[in-house]
């Protein structure tokens, strides 16, 4: 993958963190997921602006001691993972942001 | 799995002392006026926008998921729409609970393009003359289902609650049948919930004995009979250690004025939050952690009940019926109708009603 990655979350889900994980419920089907702590830092970081590699390395590899490529195979697993569920977007373009996207959930 | 994972999510929320779920009713205003409502619908003073947006952020940021938007009718505040934008971008599982007599194709397409997680339609029957009579709305049966058709064209989960009360009790396999028909899911729930303010009258529209046993005997209803409808197991020290239910553990309720009560069902006041923040009220009231420390041994009656450890027995009817710690005699009856075994609490009642009236001359 050389190109950046973009990632947003989708608009038809509810998160909210809770005790460091992240509980995710799509609204198209109330499919409930949890992140772990690590994969919520990306979650949150996902607002369709920030590169994944950007992410990667400012908030993960600065914040949990890991390998920038270990991080970064792992968080582009994680992406394509959540995009398959339809919760998230993963496009090599910014993504604009949609209705009701605009606040960051706590 | 699914439930496995909500059951996980709501120990971690008891363990974290967060309000995961509350149910918030915007107005009490309502354009239909149901016989068996427990509400008053005048206004008394909402919150306006600004405060409910206040409110929101605070719930937000207390770590609350569900958000149940409910009332009254809540299509009848202006700004509902701006209010369930505002929720969704504050990334709440929002649920709505309406009678969708407002809500046609662009209010539903307004609905879904706003994500919320399921929409709740009350149909009492599937004839009108039932239905609208309960409503005391012309038409308001066809409206509401033309409203669940709008709402499920558009792929939104749509779920019809219907409560059984004297006049509609004979009905509800038809509105079943409406509900699969419709492509919906279908609720039915025996409970009639006093007036807010106390007032006990409507509670004479509820189904009687035999026709509640009927309900938890019917095989099209209940799918685990030997498990719903056996002999329950005398409550073991793990049930009697546990709490009766989430009501001020894991969830609580917010009235159009700002009043926090641990449940929609359970009118203990806790505190407003125009006066207060909504965590300090949900941590430090002295109310609410009060409701928080009872667990099942603490019960008089049911902790010695055989029923303990299997009844739905609600914390707010048996507050509305004098004694949070006490029995709720309409869920006394639901055991009771289920297995055929009377609780601690009817017992006592059936032995304390003289069936003689001893005349002294």
């Amino acid at each position: 993958m050389t190109g950046k990655r973009y990632v947003a979350r989708d608009t038809h889900v509810a998160s909210r963190l809770m005790g460091g994980e992240m509980m995710i419920m799509s609204t198209r089907d109330s499919t409930l997921f949890t992140l772990n702590g690590v994969a919520s830092v990306i979650w949150e970081a996902a607002d369709g602006k920030t590169p994944l590699d950007e992410i990667v390395t400012e908030q993960i590899c600065k914040e949990y001691d890991v390998a920038p490529e270990q991080a970064m195979m792992d968080a582009e697993t994680l992406v394509e993972q959540l995009a398959g569920h339809g919760i998230m977007i993963v496009s090599d373009q910014q993504i604009a942001p949609r209705e009701n996207s605009e606040v960051h959930p706590k | 799995m699914q439930t496995g994972l909500m059951h996980e999510m709501g120990v971690r929320a008891l363990r974290l002392g967060i309000p995961m779920a509350v149910q918030l009713d915007i107005t009490y205003r309502c354009n239909e006026r149901c016989v068996h409502c427990y509400l008053d619908h005048d206004d008394h003073g909402e919150m306006t926008t600004s405060e409910i947006e206040g409110l929101l952020d605070q719930m937000a940021d207390a770590g609350v998921f569900f958000l149940t938007i409910s009332g009254g009718e809540i299509l009848l505040r202006k700004d509902f729409f701006h209010i369930l934008e505002y929720a969704r971008k504050k990334s709440f599982c929002v649920k709505l609970k309406t009678n969708a007599l407002l809500i046609g194709e662009k209010e539903a397409e307004r609905i879904r393009s706003l994500a919320v997680e399921s929409v709740q339609v009350s149909i009492y029957s599937h004839r009108p003359e039932v239905h609208d009579a309960i409503t005391k709305v012309p038409g308001s049966l066809e409206r509401s289902i033309n409203a669940i058709r709008f709402l499920q064209e558009h792929g939104l989960h749509v779920i019809i609650a219907n409560v059984l009360m004297v006049q509609n009790f004979g009905d509800y396999p038809g509105v079943r049948a409406l509900a699969a028909e419709l492509g919906v899911q279908c609720t039915i729930d025996p409970t009639i919930t006093p007036m807010m303010d106390g007032n006990r009258a409507i509670l004479n529209m509820g189904i009687d004995r035999k026709s509640l046993a009927e309900v938890f005997q019917d095989t099209a209803l209940v799918a685990e009979m030997p498990e719903l409808c056996g002999v329950p197991l005398t409550p073991d020290e793990e049930v009697l250690d546990s709490t009766p239910c989430s009501a001020g553990h894991t969830a609580c309720y917010v009235s159009p004025y700002g009043d926090v009560y641990p449940c929609v069902q359970f009118p203990y006041p806790t505190g407003n939050v125009r006066k207060e923040k909504f965590l300090d009220i949900w941590n430090y009231s002295p109310q609410m952690n009060e409701v928080r420390s009872i667990t099942i041994r603490d019960l008089t009656n049911c902790s010695v009940c055989v029923h303990g450890g299997s009844c739905t027995r609600c914390p707010g009817l048996a507050f509305m019926e004098g004694n949070m710690r006490g029995p709720s005699t309409a869920d006394c009856e639901k055991s009771f109708a289920r297995t055929g075994i009377p609780s601690e609490n009817l017992k006592r009642k059936m032995s304390s009603s003289p069936s003689l009236v001893q005349i002294c001359v």
